[in-house]
């Protein structure tokens, strides 16, 4: 992973703050993401475990679907960040692939990257992991639309 | 009756068991202000969660009363239309039922069923 870095000097997107109005509204507060880092093209956000994300109540391990919520939201910020500005995106597809189970009482951390841009898509990729970034819990690639661009 | 994990219970899932014992029971989800993500849409990860459960239970439907440890492998979801903040359902189609692994195909409809708001792909791996 790439150094944590601060604000980009010319950004008119900044992801820590737009994490912080995300986390009162609508599913992201619901789910408590936050802002953990960003860089150029990639934001790191952070979802805490809680019991009422359990997939899996034999072993206490968290459902996919906040998984898909915390890479679609830092994978969305991602691009976001690369290019500098808020726009309107609409997921195309997002494919997630779980690695292995997240430990039960540890939050995951979500790192979403934009590795290619043009006028219409954002290209995404990013990865989960619960501690250890070498070791992650699942693998996600996706595409986004820009809705207003022609 | 079949139980949903907590996740699916207080995301605000329901069960729709179907006449027909051989259909998949669909889900309903209503909509709820947790579930909001770009202001009057649903947000995509709760319609992911969604999509997930219905594929998760078309699954266990096939296998009736055996213990059967499902574990999802990976899932590709495609968002199709914007899904509006009105009640959203889900259902799972078994698409190759194997020893091992088992795929499901699941779409989620809000007012119709054949215009779909997305569509899945899952494969479950299974421990009989």
């Amino acid at each position: 992973m790439a150094d944590r870095v601060g604000p980009v000097a010319d950004a008119t997107f900044d992801p820590a703050r737009f994490a912080r109005l995300l986390s009162g509204l609508g599913h992201n507060a619901w789910l408590g993401l936050g802002y953990v880092a960003h860089g150029p093209d990639w934001v790191d956000l952070r979802l805490p475990y809680a019991d009422t994300l359990i997939g899996d109540p034999d072993t206490g391990v968290l459902a996919s679907g906040p998984i898909v919520a915390l890479m679609d939201m830092a994978t969305s910020m991602a691009v976001w960040t690369r290019v500098a500005a808020f726009m309107p995106l609409a997921t195309l597809d997002l494919r997630v692939d779980y690695l292995r189970a997240a430990v039960s009482g540890r939050a995951v951390i979500g790192h979403g990257e934009c590795y290619r841009l043009t006028r219409r898509i954002g290209f995404v990729r990013g990865q989960a992991h619960d501690g250890d970034p070498d070791d992650p819990v699942a693998h996600v690639a996706g595409t986004f639309m820009f809705t207003d661009a022609a | 009756m079949m139980q949903l994990p907590p996740y699916a219970r207080t995301l605000g899932i329901l069960i729709h068991e179907d006449d027909d014992p051989d259909v998949a029971p669909h889900l309903r989800l209503p909509p709820a202000d947790h579930l909001m993500g770009r202001p009057g849409f649903l947000h995509g990860g709760a319609l992911s969660g969604l999509l997930e459960m219905a594929g998760i239970l078309a699954a266990r439907q096939a296998f009736g009363d055996a213990y059967v440890a499902i574990k999802p492998i990976g899932m590709t979801v495609d968002f199709l239309r914007g899904a509006r903040f009105v009640p959203t359902f889900a259902r799972g189609l078994l698409v190759r039922n194997g020893a091992r692994i088992t795929a499901v195909a699941v779409h989620a409809w809000q007012d119709d069923e054949t215009r779909p708001v997305a569509t899945a792909r899952m494969n479950l791996s299974l421990a009989r």
